[in-house]
């Protein structure tokens, strides 16, 4: 994986985010306050517009930069979390100094894990984490056992699916679906659902 | 969606302008990253700085003055600003004697509000507002809502640090505000975020959604429209449960009554109310000394009202009725 790669990943994430803008908007009506496609889209549209720059940086240089802009640019809930997912992410990879898959599932997992200690939650609080988690695990674990890049690719996206509707039989306990107890069940979290997508994108990308 | 806008990315930019320029005599604005402080910075006391989305107009850069807040940080409609906001409004405004950060109780507002206390260059403390009782059920929560009771909280607050007191009197004083106010609201429409275009939620005519947050998330549960009496009567009592939850004794308490308007209900349907909660609490041993009565806390365009009450002591009292020059708050100068 390396910048171009990043670049095209970019490009992938904001057309998903794009084109579920009638499904993420009515499930953050349902249980949120409205502003989670508009903060998605935002963000994305940023980050592609600093594509030229990426494109010339090293890896964990570029997914920094996406995680500092995301900082000042998304703000909410989802801000701080996607952008100490990346910066994270870009820790790892500027340690480990490759770009294998290896590396790459270890920076997955330690950004994820900045999530979780930003956001000071776990799985099974009905958020992004019921997805990242469940991902995180299982890219370790098969890039571990030396699986092919299209081999995890399509394996993650299923555990993706799995994780994001996995949230909608649950009680939130964390996040701004919190407040409603029992009424949140029965929908889908919308951070999941993003999460899922931008996963579900990124591995398209990959043969 | 019928609003006053010219293009929907505007809005914020649009609205903040006019507020600084409507107001030059207090305040000054700074875009990109967006903050707005008082005119003339304060010297040696804690600066006192708030933020948060925006949609709850005069919330918080109404309340930029003499006497409460030295800045606010201003986000996009209903989403938390960013570190980059406040790390700049606290090198703007920080006058040797560290930061107070006040923040109402939202996973975003917190998170960044975090992060920039993290990387600040000056000793700051926190003062998370939780006055919003109206989730029942508070283990399935993170905490509770911060809503109108923030508006005392930052009143008395900033009062103290005029006086010169140092940041963790500032910091006690905040908590226990905090503590002794408890807040309810009541939808009767939705609102609609401007760049969403279109209501929140559903609610029908004969609906009402009791216990709603000021981002018109829902609350305690849909319930069928009724008498104004009727509805403030669950209110009040929603109110008198949590102080009991808190240990805190009501009977023969002065307090502070705020009936504020969530931004589309007006201000003769607003008296009413008062005029209905004012005879529920006395009823309950409860003396309404103080009073707060308008469009303080609101969410955009909606129909509704919230309730708070603050139990007042002698130091609360104090803070509360000292000179404030602020926009949207002005007494005693």
């Amino acid at each position: 994986m390396n910048s171009s790669f990043i670049v095209t990943a970019t490009t992938a994430i904001q057309n998903t985010i794009l084109q579920h803008e009638s499904e993420l908007e009515s499930l953050d009506r349902a249980i949120g306050d409205g502003d989670h496609y508009i903060n998605m889209k935002r963000g994305a549209q940023t980050i592609v517009e600093m594509q030229q720059e990426l494109a010339t940086l090293a890896p964990d240089v570029a997914l920094n930069k996406i995680g500092m802009k995301l900082l000042s640019t998304i703000g909410g809930a989802s801000g701080p979390l996607l952008a100490s997912f990346f910066m994270g992410m870009a820790k790892i990879i500027k340690e480990k100094g490759d770009t294998s898959t290896a590396t790459y599932a270890s920076a997955f997992s330690a950004g994820v894990d900045t999530i979780r200690q930003r956001g000071k939650a776990d799985i099974g609080e009905k958020t992004m984490l019921d997805v990242l988690i469940p991902v995180a695990t299982q890219f370790t674990a098969m890039a571990a056992q030396n699986a092919s890049p299209k081999e995890i690719s399509t394996a993650l996206k299923k555990t993706a699916e799995q994780g994001m509707l996995s949230t909608k039989d649950l009680i939130a306990t964390k996040g701004r679906a919190a407040g409603l107890g029992e009424r949140a069940i029965g929908h889908i979290d919308p951070g999941a659902k993003s999460c899922q997508l931008m996963i579900e994108a990124v591995c398209n990308l990959i043969e | 969606m019928k609003k006053f806008i010219n293009k929907v990315d505007d809005v914020l930019v649009e609205s903040l302008s006019g507020f600084a320029l409507a107001h030059s005599d207090l305040v000054s604005l700074n875009l990109d990253p967006n903050f707005i402080t008082r005119k003339q910075k304060a010297t040696n006391k804690v600066a006192i700085i708030s933020g948060g989305g925006s949609g709850h107009e005069p919330l918080h850069a109404g309340y930029i003055g003499y006497g409460m807040l030295d800045a606010a940080c201003p986000g996009h409609v209903f989403t938390s600003p960013t570190p980059d906001q406040m790390l700049a409004a606290a090198e703007a405004v920080h006058a040797e004697k560290g930061i107070l950060f006040i923040i109402k109780n939202y996973a975003g507002d917190v998170m960044n509000f975090e992060m920039a206390a993290e990387i600040l260059p000056f000793e700051s403390a926190t003062v998370l507002t939780s006055d919003d009782c109206a989730v029942v059920n508070s283990t399935y929560t993170t905490g509770r809502r911060g809503v109108a009771g923030t508006v005392i909280v930052e009143k008395c607050v900033g009062s103290l640090a005029e006086t010169g007191a140092d940041l963790q009197a500032c910091k006690t004083l905040g908590d226990k505000v905090n503590q002794r106010t408890s807040s309810i609201g009541v939808a009767l429409t939705s609102c609609t975020v401007p760049a969403a275009g279109r209501p929140t939620f559903d609610i029908s005519e004969n609906e009402l959604e009791m216990g709603v947050g000021i981002h018109g998330e829902p609350g305690r549960r849909r319930e069928t429209m009724r008498e104004a009496d009727a509805i403030v009567q669950d209110m009040v009592q929603a109110i008198l449960e949590d102080f009991a939850a808190k240990n805190l004794a009501t009977p023969n308490t002065e307090a502070l009554l705020l009936v504020n308007g969530l931004g589309a209900t007006p201000l003769m349907e607003l008296y009413l109310i008062y005029n209905a909660a004012a005879r529920l609490f006395s009823e309950h041993g409860i003396k309404i000394t103080r009073s707060l009565v308008g469009n303080y806390t609101t969410a955009l365009d909606m129909a509704g009202t919230s309730l708070t009450l603050c139990l007042l002591d002698d130091e609360i009292k104090q803070h509360w009725d000292s000179p404030v020059h602020a926009a949207a708050l002005r007494w005693g100068m």
